[in-house]
């Protein structure tokens, strides 16, 4: 028992678990599944294809939180990758890979220019990035003329409502990544390398590893995530919105990283945790709105339960719960 | 149209240079053949409906032969309080703003009442305890375009309808007064309710996402008769969700919002929302108005001036549309 509450994974699912049981109380049509015109269809659902795009950004985001970075141009990067979709599409240049092409190649350029300015000019990276946060998104008005830039597509919209596999599609893009950039950290020696270079890039580099071009590609991949995330918000509302479009995005992606227990120190990631802690974001998000709380308390909502998670993971703040109890024996149940 | 513009630029070119000469209230006897100048501070072009109240004063400006300068303060306030400087240096005979914000216009407003320039004060409020520091405000009555959307609803289903609700930003004036102009006329039918309410943040995303957990909190929508949108936005991606879960929007549930921009028109001619109110962009006319009023001498104008915005149904969206897509 005690083996099992100490794993790494315990903390988070059970948060998730405990977020998902509110719901039994609240609004029980939320675990009703069914199949309708071949996909799987329910709140739960709605949950994972909901979490895609922010699932999708903490992927790149818990690589660069790893080697002691940070990456606040994603929801930025989300935006302009919108734009140039959405007026591509609305072009002569409308055929489905161009359009891929043309928006992965925008997101490995944003992340370069973060990348290089973090691992060759030696900018902290918090300031680095805010340049493209704050950039990003007037690059993304620009293309888009100030407007919202709708277009009618559907082969390009299947990549934000289609299903595959019974699922919606962002689930399965979501989970490809994932499973491809898990596979590379846990198969091969990248992950060690990237955390190396976080937890102590002095000794690293005296052992032979290159931490100017992990961090680099550290911040390409970052990118590269951003901007299939893009695709994903875009082509589901078939328009792009380069005021909205991933805003505040990556502050969740940040969360979802640090819920994951992640040091934001850097050295320490993990890619299971993370995504744990991006559907604990997305089913809160989905419960207010299920359970018919009024909208002005949503945000206190979600901060206390964050602070109660956070704290929950606090190795000092658990040992004093665990004095408290061995004294007084009465918040035995709780912890 | 190009033509009357060449014909009133140098009119105006004219009356900018004459107007540094001698430039005080009781000069302009009506008609006179002097263009008037009055500067323009707008908060930027945030969103199409942004965009279309900016090209609103400028075809009405330009119908008039008024010489309007344009200032874009790009959201900042800083920026339109240099575009004021600027004009009361320039000594225009008048100047309306559409401020970003509603505090910190005091010394500025104060600076243009010196130099003896009336302000009208457009769209957005500012908060102000000496009302002799501007001529008027020109705004929409949010209000009543909850109240004209809800009786256009309560028109439509005779007064019996289970209604979700997709609120704008939490704490938004326009939110909490078309949510108040709604219940308003909502109460008095006492089969039609408010089943479902939450914030979709203005935005289609939003709409769509809060829409489809609505969807499945109300037996997969057959408890649903319409929705309630505070705008077009947030109404679109309402349609998007409802679509997906295999309902037709604007038939299985009806969809009406307010804002009427350009998209709306178009999913209205598809049949995928139903309503519209107008937030009306064209506050130009009326400035104007007040603006010769004033310089004719006149003192009887309201401190408060309200616009109204039509309702719009799928009965002449495509000809909207038709119009005013560019």
């Amino acid at each position: 028992m005690t083996n099992l509450m100490q794993h790494r994974l315990f903390l988070p699912l059970l948060a998730l678990a405990l977020i998902l049981l509110a719901n039994l109380v609240l609004s029980p049509e939320f675990f009703h599944l069914e199949v309708k015109d071949g996909r799987v269809y329910g709140s739960l659902v709605d949950v994972l294809n909901r979490s895609a795009p922010c699932a999708l950004l903490a992927i790149g985001m818990s690589l660069v939180i790893a080697t002691g970075g940070i990456d606040l141009s994603v929801g930025a990067i989300v935006a302009i990758t919108g734009a140039v979709c959405a007026n591509l599409l609305n072009s002569s240049f409308d055929t489905l890979p161009l359009v891929i092409l043309a928006a992965l190649a925008v997101g490995l350029a944003a992340g370069m220019v973060n990348g290089s300015l973090v691992s060759i000019f030696g900018i902290q990276p918090i300031v680095a990035t805010l340049v493209l946060m704050v950039a990003g998104r007037g690059i993304a008005q620009l293309i888009n003329s100030g407007q919202i830039a709708t277009f009618q597509n559907d082969t390009f919209a299947s990549i934000g409502i289609g299903s595959l596999l019974g699922l919606p599609a962002p689930v399965v893009i979501a989970a490809v990544v994932f499973l491809l950039v898990q596979f590379a950290m846990r198969f091969t020696a990248l992950g060690l390398f990237i955390e190396a270079s976080g937890c102590n890039p002095r000794a690293s580099h005296y052992l032979g590893l290159n931490v100017r071009v992990i961090k680099f590609l550290v911040y390409c991949v970052s990118g590269l995530c951003a901007a299939i995330a893009g695709m994903v918000i875009t082509a589901d509302i078939q328009g792009a919105d380069a005021n909205n479009a991933g805003l505040w995005l990556e502050l969740d992606a940040i969360l979802a990283v640090v819920l994951g227990g992640a040091a934001l120190s850097g050295g320490r990631f993990s890619l299971p945790l993370t995504m744990i802690g991006v559907l604990i974001i997305q089913a809160m998000s989905t419960t207010i709105i299920m359970s018919g709380i009024e909208p002005k308390y949503n945000l206190i909502i979600k901060s206390l339960v964050i602070l109660v998670v956070l704290l929950l993971q606090s190795p000092s703040f658990r040992q004093q719960l665990r004095g408290l109890s061995g004294a007084r024996n009465s918040l035995g149940g709780k912890a | 149209m190009r033509f009357l513009f060449c014909l009133l630029l140098p009119l105006a070119l004219l009356g900018c240079g004459e107007s540094t000469e001698k430039k005080s209230a009781g000069d302009t006897n009506g008609d006179s053949n002097k263009a008037l100048v009055i500067g323009f501070s707008q908060v930027g072009s945030e969103s199409s409906w942004r965009t279309s109240f900016s090209e609103s004063v400028k075809a009405e400006a330009a119908r008039r032969g008024i010489d309007l300068k344009f200032s874009d303060a790009q959201q900042k306030q800083e920026n339109q309080i240099k575009a004021i400087r600027n004009f009361v240096a320039q000594g225009v005979d008048a100047i309306i703003v559409a401020p970003v914000v509603e505090t910190g216009w005091k010394p500025v407003l104060t600076e243009a009442k010196r130099a003896g320039i009336p302000v009208v004060i457009v769209d957005r409020n500012m908060a102000l305890d000496d009302d002799s520091l501007f001529l008027t405000r020109i705004a929409s009555d949010f209000v009543e375009e909850g109240r004209k959307a809800a009786n256009w609803l309560m028109e439509a289903t005779n007064g019996t309808c289970n209604i979700v609700e997709l609120q704008g930003t939490v704490g938004a004036t326009a939110a909490i007064d078309r949510m108040k102009g709604f219940k308003e006329v909502i109460a008095e039918h006492e089969n039609a309710r408010i089943i479902r309410t939450q914030t979709a943040e203005f935005t289609r995303s939003k709409g769509k996402e809060v829409m489809e957990a609505f969807i499945k909190a109300e037996q997969g929508g057959k408890n649903i008769c319409a929705v309630w949108a505070h705008n077009d936005e947030m109404a679109i991606g309402a349609a998007l969700a409802i679509k997906e879960a295999g309902l037709d929007p604007g038939d299985d549930i009806l969809i009406v919002s307010v804002d009427a921009v350009t998209d709306i028109f178009k999913a209205m001619a598809d049949g995928d929302t139903n309503a519209t109110v107008e937030l009306s962009p064209h506050m130009g006319g009326p400035a104007f108005d007040a603006i010769e009023a004033h310089l004719q001498g006149k003192t009887d104008i309201p401190k408060l001036i309200t616009i109204n915005g039509d309702v719009f149904t799928q009965a002449t969206a495509a000809e909207e549309y038709a119009k005013r897509k560019k």
